[in-house]
């Protein structure tokens, strides 16, 4: 009796070891299957974040914050230099705009029958346009936040305004963005200040420019107007 | 109140005549667009803007700038402050007419605060606690109420206006602290130095704008109606409806613009 007890003590001993070690074995493959599958999860939520392009007011945050946090960081745009400004800009902000359709919708029934060398000039000098004019507004830049105002989309959107507040001293600045569902991503097509959509806001005397002069009327007009503020004279 | 208007007035005629001449003197200028359904009267418009823009730049903006120059900061500051009381109280009543109590409710806790904390509007106190202007002025509570917009207009002195404004202008220039003053000499300083605070206040904006567009008078002029309409509809107005397709669209060759 008592050696039985004993021996089955014993026996229970090793048993023990045994499963212990089988414990250790079987916790050292879960180990190995959880190191596998994090690496699983990982991966896949790599995929599913390449194939689920950020949710737009999440993006819009990002690069605003991203912006200020960039202006703070530098002395030069605080100071309005446009050329680090230009530098900024596309970096941080053109990554995420449709330039064609925003400039496309500033020269309006016209673009269509614009070249494409002219389309491409139009681009560039009204962006450089663009820059200049909110380089002054960007050297504001300093203990400003942003925050989402409410959305009104649905899900299944491919056009979506993301309203913002930039808050700082005085009073809160409406600032909002109206982006598109493309491929690679949402894209920031048009901007509203205060109140005031800005590609609409142009329209109307590029259409002046262009029923003047033709389109490379405009172009013309443009090139001058960012040239003489290069040189200081406005 | 009515002695105000009749002021408002006088101004008005006044500075009208003065712009009529202006644009005899100036060689009009006919401008080579297509007309603007908003701004049927554009020529007209233009002239004023002329007038107004040269008004600016050879009185108002100098003034404004010295005034920004000789005064420290916390006097301007207090003076925008002062202002800014009345106009927080004329949004209190605005905001009533709207039908947005709670707005009200805000405007009246913040002129309350302002008064008698901020000493009679000196100081901005609400602000810092957090509580936030409205805005709202009488040309908001009428397009609150269904009143359209109505063509674009420049008035000699006041400028951009469009016609629903224009009706809510006397109301919404005249209310300011001269009408507590009984004494004239008071009144018309008072309004001076009113017109030199906002456009101290306007300094770097106007920099933008000169720096914007192509053509100012156009870029001022979309840039007041579509924020004019945001106001109205309390930062958030619905999609317009897209314009009706241009029965122009076809033809225009960039070579050859068209003749007039």
């Amino acid at each position: 009796m008592l050696d039985t007890a004993l021996w089955s003590d014993t026996n229970a001993g090793a048993l023990n070891e045994a499963r212990a070690s089988a414990l250790n074995e079987s916790e050292k493959t879960m180990k190995q299957v959880l190191c596998w599958l994090k690496v699983a999860v990982l991966g896949l939520s790599c995929v599913s974040a390449m194939a689920q392009p950020k949710a737009p007011d999440v993006l819009i945050k990002e690069v605003s914050i991203d912006v200020i946090e960039a202006v703070k960081a530098d002395k030069g745009i605080q100071s309005g230099e446009v050329q680090k400004v230009i530098a900024l800009v596309d970096a941080k902000v053109m990554p995420h705009v449709n330039f064609q359709r925003m400039t496309a919708s500033a020269v309006g029934r016209y673009w269509r029958q614009a070249t494409p060398e002219q389309q491409k000039s139009l681009q560039d000098e009204f962006k450089i346009l663009l820059v200049r004019t909110y380089s002054g507004a960007l050297a504001q830049v300093k203990d400003q936040t942003v925050q989402l105002r409410p959305m009104r989309n649905s899900a299944d959107d491919t056009e979506v305004v993301v309203r913002t507040e930039v808050r700082g001293k005085g009073d809160p600045i409406q600032l909002d963005y109206r982006l598109e569902k493309s491929a690679d991503g949402w894209r920031i097509y048009d901007v509203n200040v205060l109140g005031v959509w800005l590609v609409e806001n142009y329209r109307n005397s590029f259409a002046q420019d262009i029923s003047a002069g033709g389109i490379d009327g405009l172009i013309t007009k443009l090139t001058e107007r960012n040239k003489a503020a290069k040189s200081g004279k406005t | 109140m009515s002695a105000a208007i009749r002021r408002l007035g006088r101004w008005l005629a006044l500075a009208t005549l003065l712009s009529l001449m202006y644009g005899c003197a100036t060689v009009s200028t006919n401008h080579a667009g297509p007309s603007n359904p908003r701004d049927p009267w554009e020529n007209w418009n233009r002239n004023v803007f002329a007038f107004n823009e040269a008004l600016d730049a050879n009185v108002v903006l100098p003034v404004a700038t010295a005034y920004e120059k000789v005064t420290p900061r916390f006097v301007r500051q207090g003076v925008e402050n002062f202002f800014n009381n009345f106009a927080d109280a004329w949004s209190a009543v605005n905001n009533v007419l709207q039908g947005k109590l709670e707005r009200a409710f805000t405007d009246v806790v913040r002129v309350g605060t302002n008064t008698v904390l901020g000493i009679g509007g000196l100081f901005d106190i609400a602000s810092e606690a957090g509580i936030e202007h409205t805005f709202e002025d009488f040309g908001q509570t009428l397009g609150h109420w269904g009143a359209p917009p109505g063509p674009y207009v420049v008035w000699p002195l006041f400028g951009p206006s469009n016609v629903r404004e224009s009706f809510a202008l006397p109301l919404d220039r005249g209310i300011s602290p001269s009408l507590v003053i009984g004494d004239g000499n008071a009144q018309w300083s008072l309004g001076a130095l009113q017109i030199v605070n906002v456009r101290a206040g306007l300094l770097g904006a106007s920099k933008f704008f000169d720096g914007s567009g192509l053509d100012k008078y156009s870029f001022v002029r979309d840039a007041y109606l579509q924020r004019r309409r945001n106001l109205v509809f309390d930062g958030d107005p619905p999609e317009e409806p897209p314009p009706p397709p241009d029965p122009a669209d076809r033809g225009i060759s960039d070579a050859a613009p068209p003749k007039k």
